[in-house]
């Protein structure tokens, strides 16, 4: 027993470490590496076909032809038929649950079954706008069709973001407002929207920027996409820029493949935009508190 | 005054004609007026997301009824051949749920590993610095829509394989299931480091304090107290492997098969409902109405799947309070 020495072998467990360290590290590299592949990959396959020409002609079967000016137009129309639906819906859901919800078994119920629809995949979001927006209300393949399912989809995302932002609005400001006479609205109204608003925005123009690449739901909801015109009413049919690219690439013509490369560029530079304008507003919000 | 008006108000309303209630309006009770209907409507905001869920569990169960009286459910259930749009029909799912399986075990077999190291790594090892750079750049590869990776497994990951594996055909269960693992990397690697970073410091510092290094510490001590966080967002990106739709429609491929060989072409449940509203099968009749039992499947199983994260993270958050 007493012959027996401790030995920490302090020099193997440290070696061990750093072969750790560096796996753990290159595990993280490999994200950002995939990504970087992947932009450069869509960036060199669509780059020839990238031209004014290719915004603004209609889909055709000749490669050299083709153009997402109905695309183009189909994304814009539902990126604002979408916010329009799913801003106020959201953000009258966040402000009752924070500051109108009695906190009973109903209200639990709400809260949970929000966590829950943020997990269902898209494509059932899809069934269910066929089912009901396409036959039940009779919206036919429209672009209200295809903007009511994407509200329902995004809806949970924009709740959760505008809670928590109306959440970090803070007790004082409300006691104030209170204190002066206000009705809960007039100090919602007042004090809580106007602070809790830039962070409202960002968590509602990420979540667009996810409806934008959505295509699941509207192929189910039965967007097209051969459309040489663009939509002129909620009632028209249409396309969007995913659903052009999943259908060049599906083809199995190398020439579609870099269109739908092209397009890709193009929807890539669109949401870049959003998110960037979210960080702005993020930023922003981040000054003022 | 106050206690006046909240007696007329609470009176019935039976012998109060409409000009005098009209008259009645004082400030006071005109806005008691638009904060109770305020508060009606923001309540109704709040119902369309119970309404949603109703809408989905209606849609899915109805339309799966009328399928169930014309095919027996367990044959729908433990059936190996799917082939619903062949003279031959066959209404077996479990071609179909082994597509599905496939591509959760597969892209889990990237994302998990490779999430959990980059988790480790950034909670762990990096300085404030590095951390700043890589979560910005790990969320805009959670951003990239998912017909993007379709594309990208299509064009760069499929040529790589079949030059590995000659013989290979365009489609196969590998292009689709590595191109999911790494659209489902920045899930496991966010949601894991929030449960390893949520470990108090006293667990390491007791850690370190008895002799063991740095590596010890992370294995022996974070990961093992924040296992049910890691499992949670395991599950849920196993659950979101299960529900991706366009990556998997595009790369892996539309033949419904009881295969075990990542080589050849599968077909998932969500893959499966995209052919059937990509074609011109006419609705209402049996073969439209598969679209909504594989749906109802497919939202049974990724319900329990977040069900059951939410349930091991509910515990995970008792632990340390």
């Amino acid at each position: 027993m007493t012959g027996e020495r401790f030995n920490p072998r302090l020099a193997a467990r440290k070696r061990n470490g750093t072969i750790f360290k560096w796996l753990c590290f290159a595990a993280t590299i490999f994200g950002i590496v995939m990504l970087a592949i992947l932009l450069v990959d869509v960036t060199s396959d669509g780059l020839r076909w990238l031209s004014i020409d290719f915004l603004t002609r209609y889909p055709s079967r000749i490669p050299a032809r083709a153009g997402i000016k109905s695309a183009i137009l189909g994304t814009l129309w539902m990126m604002g038929l979408t916010a329009a639906i799913s801003f106020p819906l959201g953000v009258g859901a966040a402000i009752y649950l924070e500051e109108y919800a009695p906190g009973n078994w109903f209200t639990r119920l709400l809260q949970t079954n929000i966590a829950n629809l943020a997990g269902v995949p898209s494509i059932v979001y899809g069934i269910l706008g066929l089912a009901v927006f396409v036959r039940f209300f009779g919206f036919q393949r429209s672009v209200l069709a295809g903007a009511a399912t994407l509200s329902l989809l995004v809806l949970p995302v924009v709740i959760i973001a505008s809670q928590e932002a109306i959440r970090a609005v803070p007790r004082s400001l409300r006691e104030g407002a209170y204190g002066l006479g206000a009705t809960r609205w007039q100090m919602i109204r007042h004090q809580v929207l106007p602070v809790a608003m830039p962070g409202i925005l960002t968590g509602t123009i990420l979540s667009l920027s996810r409806a934008i690449g959505e295509t699941a739901p509207l192929i189910m909801i039965g967007a097209l996409t051969f459309i040489a015109f663009p939509p002129t009413s909620p009632m028209s049919p249409f396309t969007v820029l995913p659903i052009q690219i999943f259908n060049w690439a599906s083809r199995p013509q190398a020439d579609f493949h870099d269109l739908a490369a092209a397009a890709i560029v193009v929807l890539l530079v669109i949401l870049l935009a959003m998110n960037a304008t979210a960080i702005l507003l993020r930023n922003r919000l981040r000054k003022q508190l | 005054m106050e206690s006046a008006e909240s007696q007329t108000e609470s009176g019935a309303p039976g012998p109060v004609s409409d000009s005098l209630v009209a008259s009645d309006l004082t400030p006071h009770r005109k806005r008691r007026l638009v904060e109770g209907s305020i508060n009606g409507v923001l309540f109704l905001c709040g119902l369309v997301s119970v309404l949603t869920t109703v809408g989905i569990v209606v849609v899915l169960v109805t339309e799966s009824a009328g399928f169930f009286r014309e095919v027996p459910i367990v044959e729908f259930l433990t059936g190996t051949r799917w082939s619903p749009m062949y003279s031959d029909q066959h209404f077996g799912i479990l071609p179909l749920l082994n597509g599905t399986l496939m591509i959760a075990f597969g892209s889990s077999l990237i994302a998990l590993p490779i999430g959990l190291g980059s988790a480790i790594y950034l909670s762990e090892y990096a300085s404030e610095n590095v951390r700043k750079r890589v979560k910005p750049a790990l969320e805009v590869l959670a951003g990239i829509p998912t017909v993007v990776y379709g594309y990208f497994a299509l064009t760069f990951i499929t040529p790589i394989i079949r030059t590995i594996f000659p013989g290979t055909g365009i489609f196969n269960a590998a292009s689709g299931a590595i191109v999911v693992g790494i659209m489902i990397i920045p899930m496991v690697s966010s949601l894991s480091e929030d449960a390893l970073s949520a470990v108090p410091r006293s667990l390491r510092a007791a850690a370190y304090g008895i002799g063991a290094t740095k590596f010890e510490v992370v294995t022996r001590v974070v990961v093992p107290a924040s296992l049910s966080g890691v499992a949670a967002s395991f599950i849920l990106a196993i659950s979101r492997a299960i529900g991706e739709t366009m990556a998997v429609t595009l790369a892996a491929g539309a033949t419904p098969r009881m295969t075990l060989s990542f080589l050849e072409s599968i077909q998932t449940m969500t893959a499966y409902i995209v052919q059937v509203s990509l074609g011109e099968t006419p609705h209402g009749t049996l073969e439209y109405r598969t679209i909504f039992a594989v749906g109802l499947v497919l939202f049974v199983i990724t319900l329990l799947m977040n069900l059951l994260s939410q349930q091991i993270t509910r515990r995970f958050r008792e632990q340390y309070e």
